[in-house]
């Protein structure tokens, strides 16, 4: 009953600042938007290349939609080519060798030329082969019409004595192989946003929840009316229990929003249950809400709350799955394994893009209600310190 | 005349300054009882040991026979403290109702208890602005009405006239007094002697020491002088020099 009225009194504060009402409902959705449109250019980078003395039966091979070549009609160095002109690369041919100089400031356009000189050199060692193979055919045929011939010309003794040399019927054809790609998840035009939206999609529940009930209750401590609610019979854990459920409530519209504006605003399919999705949402913020209002007693105000985001937010996206924490070293792999947002990004990742059911994440799930448990708890102890009983 | 509540040598400290030096009380009902003192004397810190927000470093405070601290007991304690802990963005009569259901109030005598307790503080005509559009003397007020929401057996009043204008100071008082007469405790802390004139019961609090205590009448009789201002700097010098020697 008292959690009920605690409940809805921050329901009426919340529904009453519109401000942040925006922010937990707007602000996620825009940022989504504006990953999933960066992401997307990602994929159509252009990387600018200089070529100077280079055979142009060359160049069109390298030549590739990533790739936009401008050729040099002079000799000039490529270093200052690629400082004049801002230059992904520059390929130069002197005597039989092929330099190929990278900016490297964008490892992306790096890596794409090292693929479509490396893909071009084989297409031409290929041809070459192929061209060889050809000549010798050529030369075997050559051989044989001759042999027939001579054969003509012997006595007919002799030649039933020589085994028709017929011509090899099986050389081998340069076999033309078809290639068909299959993707077991997502699709042909999975985009690192498609990859990561699970991760992000924790991570904004996360940071939001986190930000806003941590400063709700330090805002309780400071008005001092957490003194005066712990000057009623209330009891310590109702108050957490109230917030828990209070806060918890507006994180499942939250998650509510942010999942449905995925699938029908940016189409992004989720391949397992949307409700398996929404419950580890779900229960992520609660844990990030328990974590807030912990945290939010070692601070002594908004700005201090603010300083928070660095130490306890930010490490928990590096271990959420951006980068894999199984490449990890051993001991990364340790601090990957006490952050929350670990098991909930691994558990979206799985249901969301692997199609698994509940059952296959009841692991990361456990660990996850462990944590709220031990938060819950060091609320209650952390309450203490306002009142003794 | 029963004791509701007995503070004995009661001592504390913080960050290994000593605030409270053996402080003893008895509150009873149908007594309004003063503790009047500079700011800064150990007013506020007695009232957070009595409710049992603080643990104090010896000696022990009971409420109702109970030892503090003790969650039940604060059931029966209507408590306004020194800074109006009021939720800013909801009206006047939501934070009525929001205490009122925290003390379990029933349903059918909410809107009795709260149009009651707005009634004593002059509120009515403002119960549905939200408290951040209030003035300073309007808190004060609401934080009072909070205070008597679940009507309450004993009082525990921080600096309540604080902002309060004559008339309306008056009315609040002659409020208090038909409580005390209805076998009510009350416990008020002030710095201002009108205040302490009115109380029954008397404790003079300088640094943490109880310089004196006793109806405001004897007091001024005892130190022979006509006004409890003497009393107290008085009172604070004969205490001084008992300190000295």
């Amino acid at each position: 009953m008292r959690i009920l009225t605690i409940t809805k009194r921050i329901f009426v504060e919340m529904f009453r600042d519109k401000r942040t009402l925006a922010l937990m409902f707007i602000a996620p959705l825009f940022i989504l938007s504006l990953m999933y449109f960066l992401f997307q250019s990602n994929t159509n980078t252009v990387a600018d290349i200089g070529t100077y003395n280079v055979s142009s039966s060359l160049v069109k091979t390298i030549d590739n939609k990533h790739i936009k070549i401008h050729r040099m009609d002079s000799n000039v160095s490529a270093k200052k080519t690629i400082r004049d002109k801002d230059y992904a690369g520059f390929i130069k041919k002197t005597d039989g060798h092929l330099v190929v100089t990278y900016q490297n400031a964008d490892q992306s356009k790096t890596a794409i030329i090292k693929k479509s000189v490396q893909m071009a050199l084989i297409k031409v060692q290929i041809k070459q082969l192929v061209a060889a193979t050809k000549q010798s055919k050529a030369g075997l045929m050559k051989m044989q019409a001759q042999l027939r011939q001579i054969k003509k010309q012997l006595p007919a003794t002799l030649s039933s004595r020589i085994p028709t040399a017929s011509a090899p019927k099986n050389v081998q054809k340069p076999t033309n192989l078809k290639l068909t790609q299959h993707y077991l998840y997502g699709k042909s035009n999975s985009t690192f946003f498609t990859t990561m939206l699970p991760v992000f999609l924790g991570f904004m529940v996360f940071f939001f929840v986190f930000l806003i009930s941590g400063i709700s209750l330090l805002n309780e401590r400071n008005s001092r009316t957490l003194d005066r609610l712990l000057a009623t019979p209330v009891k310590r854990s109702e108050i957490i229990y109230g917030y828990l459920t209070g806060y918890g409530a507006v994180a499942i519209i939250q998650t509510a929003v942010i999942v449905l504006f995925c699938i029908y605003v940016l189409g992004i399919s989720i391949l397992g249950s949307i409700w398996v999705v929404l419950l580890i949402c779900f229960a992520l913020a609660m844990v990030t809400l328990s974590m807030g209002l912990f945290v939010s007693t070692f601070a002594a105000s908004e700005f201090q709350m603010v300083q928070f985001i660095p130490i306890v937010v930010i490490p928990q996206i590096f271990f959420s799955g951006l980068i894999p924490v199984a490449n990890m070293a051993g001991w990364l792999q340790v601090i990957a394994h006490i952050m929350p947002l670990y098991y909930g990004a691994s558990a979206l990742t799985d249901v969301i893009q692997k199609q698994a059911s509940f059952s296959a994440i009841v692991p990361q799930f456990t660990a996850i209600l462990a944590f709220l448990v031990a938060f819950i708890a060091l609320n209650m102890i952390g309450m203490r310190k306002y009142r003794k009983v | 005349m029963d004791a509701v509540v007995t503070v004995t040598h009661v001592d504390k400290s913080f960050n290994k300054k000593r605030i409270l030096h053996d402080v003893n009380l008895t509150a009873s009902s149908h007594e309004i009882l003063g503790l009047i003192g500079p700011s800064g004397a150990g007013k506020t810190t007695i009232i957070k040991n009595i409710m049992g927000m603080e643990q104090p470093d010896g000696g022990e405070v009971t409420i109702f026979g109970k030892r503090m601290p003790n969650r039940p007991v604060l059931q029966r304690i209507g408590f306004m403290a020194q800074d109006d802990a009021l939720y800013e963005s909801l009206t006047g009569k939501e934070n009525l109702k929001f205490f009122a259901q925290l003390f379990g109030v029933k349903k059918e005598q909410l809107k009795q208890r709260i149009d009651y307790t707005a009634g004593v503080v002059n509120l009515n005509q403002d119960l549905d602005k939200r408290v951040s559009n209030y003035s300073g003397g309007m808190k004060r007020r609401l934080s009072l009405a909070i205070s008597l929401i679940q009507d309450p057996d004993l009082l525990i009043l921080d600096e309540p006239t604080v902002g309060i204008d004559p008339e309306l100071r008056r009315q609040i008082w002659d409020e208090l007094r038909k409580y005390a007469q209805a076998g009510k405790s009350i416990i008020i802390t002030t710095h201002v002697m009108e205040d302490a004139a009115e109380c029954d019961e008397l404790l003079m609090i300088r640094e943490g020491h109880i310089i004196t205590h006793g109806s405001p009448t004897s007091l001024e009789k005892e130190y022979d002088v006509d006004n409890l201002e003497q009393v107290f700097l008085k009172a604070g010098k004969s205490n001084e020099n008992s300190n000295n020697h």
